[in-house]
């Protein structure tokens, strides 16, 4: 269970988002500069909120009153950048090791084996990352936030850097992986086909401000019926 | 040949290159993290003797160090140490002189770094150490050691803060910069071409190198 009720004053607008989830995949879906990635970041704590609440799972990642403010080393946050932010002067293997600081020598040899099998990098473990596909870089990036066994799945525009065709490739394989991780996703996104495909559930987010949870499908009719009007 | 200013200028420049290298690379590091406003004088301060004739540096540091003033006669009553006229008292002066181009070619290339690295590296659990040197380094690394060699080169070279806290004692303060004054100056004009020959073939390897290690690499990412 994650739940978000945060403020934070940007240049052009005041950040003010609020919304809960559990076990369940939610897409935040707005404009470019919306205030969707910085969401994201203020629950991964790499930006921090001027006031609110943040808890994930019981524990309390940010709480302004109580002057919590964990660190994102201790927030168990998977964030899969906008680019996969892979560390360019390591190897595929390198990256995904870099995840596994809290485990044993013995159990990230183990780990390293099977996430190279489950995300299909076997072959490519000793390449580097500007060597690497926007699929594999992907899938890089995915191993290395599952190395680091995240309580919480966050997925900034996962596919604004791929063509269509390899997007129309990887979001069944995305939605596999998020079902399988069987904790909360969420998903940032301008482009409500890929949400469609991908999350139950929509909130919109417009000028910093979060509406709330919609049922996807029922959201998409209420556009389209909005569109059509206008035609 | 006497290549003692030779063997000095070397030591007195590395010497320099390795403590501009840590103290250059903690200031461009930090600096980027101050408030605005101190930022500008601090960037301003670090980079004054890139600008300032090195005789003005030798004179400030002076000021400083001279047996008669505040640092300078401290160390001379509690330690018996005398800081200027040394072999190393050249080391104070090469430092000030060459700090800024090690601090600015740092800064340049900590403000190319993409942040999100070092926020992928946190979500993941890496202490903020850990990135420093493992995933901020490496990345600027090209910069940084051509900051540092270029620190080196010019370490190398100073002439005008050395000569006013060293002075030119041969066998003992004399550098291949004040080597070639002096020779020149007592009419050795066949030696002081010598060492010139000598100067020019170092700054160009130098130079070379530079340029080797400034060539971009093949970086799509």
């Amino acid at each position: 269970m994650l739940q978000v009720d945060i403020e934070k004053r940007l240049d052009r607008f005041t950040l003010q988002s609020k919304f809960e989830c559990d076990n369940d995949t939610l897409a935040l879906f707005g404009a470019s500069g919306s205030g969707k990635s910085m969401t994201l970041k203020c629950i991964a704590g790499i930006e921090k909120p001027d006031k609110g609440v943040i808890q994930l799972n019981g524990r309390v990642l940010f709480d302004s009153e109580k002057r919590i403010d964990l660190p994102p080393q201790k927030r168990r946050v998977g964030y899969l950048f906008q680019d996969y932010a892979l560390f360019p002067n390591m190897s595929v293997k390198g990256n995904i090791r870099a995840g596994m600081r809290r485990l044993s020598k013995a159990e990230r040899a183990l780990k390293l084996e099977e996430l190279l099998t489950q995300f299909h990098l076997k072959g490519l473990e000793n390449r580097r990352p500007d060597t690497l596909s926007g699929g594999e870089k992907q899938r890089v990036a995915l191993a290395r936030i599952f190395a680091a066994e995240p309580e919480v799945l966050l997925l900034d525009e996962p596919f604004s850097s791929l063509d269509t065709l390899l997007k129309l490739q990887l979001i069944p394989y995305i939605r596999d992986i998020i079902s399988e991780f069987g904790g909360e996703s969420i998903l940032v996104s301008h482009d409500i086909e890929e949400i469609r495909q991908l999350c139950p559930a929509i909130i919109p987010i417009a000028s910093g401000v979060t509406e709330s949870a919609k049922d996807t499908e029922t959201y998409y009719n209420e556009l389209k019926e909005q569109f059509d009007d206008l035609k | 040949m006497d290549l003692y200013p030779l063997f000095n200028s070397l030591r007195i420049a590395a010497i320099a290159a390795v403590f501009v290298f840590f103290v250059g690379i903690a200031a461009a590091y930090y600096i980027a993290k101050t408030p605005r406003v101190i930022k500008g004088i601090l960037d301003v301060l670090f980079t004054l003797p890139l600008v300032l004739p090195p005789t003005v540096v030798g004179y400030l540091l002076l000021l400083l160090l001279g047996p008669k003033r505040a640092i300078g006669s401290f160390f001379l009553d509690h330690f018996n140490v005398r800081l200027t006229m040394q072999w190393w008292s050249a080391v104070f002066a090469v430092i000030v002189v060459v700090f800024p181009l090690m601090y600015r070619t740092a800064r340049g290339a900590f403000e190319r770094f993409d942040e999100d690295l070092a926020d992928a590296g946190r979500t993941l659990g890496l202490s903020n150490t850990h990135i420093f040197w493992r995933i901020r380094l490496p990345y600027c690394k090209q910069g940084i050691i051509a900051g540092v060699v270029l620190s080196f080169a010019r370490a190398l070279g100073e002439y005008g803060a050395t000569s006013m806290i060293a002075g030119y004692t041969p066998g003992k303060t004399a550098t291949v910069s004040t080597a070639v004054y002096q020779l020149w100056r007592t009419g050795n004009d066949a030696l002081a071409f010598k060492w010139v020959l000598i100067n020019i073939a170092i700054s160009a390897v130098v130079l070379l190198a530079v340029n080797l290690l400034e060539r971009p690499q093949r970086r799509r990412y």
